[in-house]
């Protein structure tokens, strides 16, 4: 059944990144915590290196829709790294409710952004 | 360096630090930021995104594994079921009203913050 869920939000997670361009990290890091037991900070950690795959995939299929401008697209990536460093550090720094409350925080403030944007349009 | 090179180093350090803190790829940050600050069209910024998010998310599992937090098994368990997820859902969203897109994506943040608080 833990199996099933896993595989379903797996599934899930591709389908939403493929639409809103997300890499899926929304729903990967739930999905690990409740059907895989992983802690928040491993969850987090894992939740990367399956967003890793759903990117390469979902990059390939929008550039086949002209989607993608490459280069505005490397800059962005090899620009990261002092961001990337920092993010991680403090993940390991904090205590896993802290991680777990700015994880669900940060996902609704988003969420009230999106909405009025959809509505305003 | 050009103000635009100025704005995407902006955006990428955001975006590098919300996926190391919240293991995420840094989407969220770069579509609405490449919409407001570069004039991106959204499947556009998408697109671009997704690119972009492959070499972000590379990093941070790297700096992530070099703690020892990654977990290989269970990431393989939902990255490979999530392939098949991301090739439907890249062909729905070229038919999806543009409209639609950001409504799914507040809808979609709204219950994985639900799921994770309780």
């Amino acid at each position: 059944m833990d199996l099933v869920g896993a595989l379903a939000i797996g599934f899930a997670a591709g389908v939403a990144s493929g639409m809103i361009g997300i890499g899926g990290g929304l729903l990967f890091v739930p999905g690990l915590v409740i059907f895989l037991g992983l802690s928040q900070l491993d969850a987090e950690a894992t939740s990367l290196l399956a967003v890793i795959v759903v990117a390469v995939v979902g990059a390939w299929r929008q550039h086949g829709y002209g989607n993608v401008r490459p280069r505005d697209a490397l800059f962005l990536g090899v620009l990261s790294p002092v961001g990337v460093l920092g993010g991680v550090v403090l993940a390991n720094a904090l205590s896993e409710r802290a991680l777990a409350l700015a994880f669900a925080g940060l996902q609704l403030v988003l969420a009230v952004q999106l909405a009025r944007r959809a509505l305003t349009r | 360096m050009s103000p635009r090179l100025v704005r995407l180093a902006v955006i990428a350090t955001a975006a590098g630090a919300f996926s190391g803190l919240f293991g995420i790829g840094g989407g969220t940050i770069i579509v609405p930021l490449l919409i407001l600050w570069l004039g991106y069209e959204d499947r556009e910024a998408t697109g671009t995104s997704l690119a972009a998010i492959a070499i972000i998310a590379a990093l941070g599992t790297a700096v992530h594994g070099a703690y020892g937090n990654v977990h290989v098994l269970e990431g393989v368990l939902v990255g490979v079921p999530a392939i098949g997820g991301v090739v439907a859902g890249t062909a729905l969203q070229q038919r999806a009203p543009e409209r639609a897109i950001p409504a799914a994506f507040a809808l979609l943040l709204v219950v994985s913050a639900a799921v994770l608080l309780f």
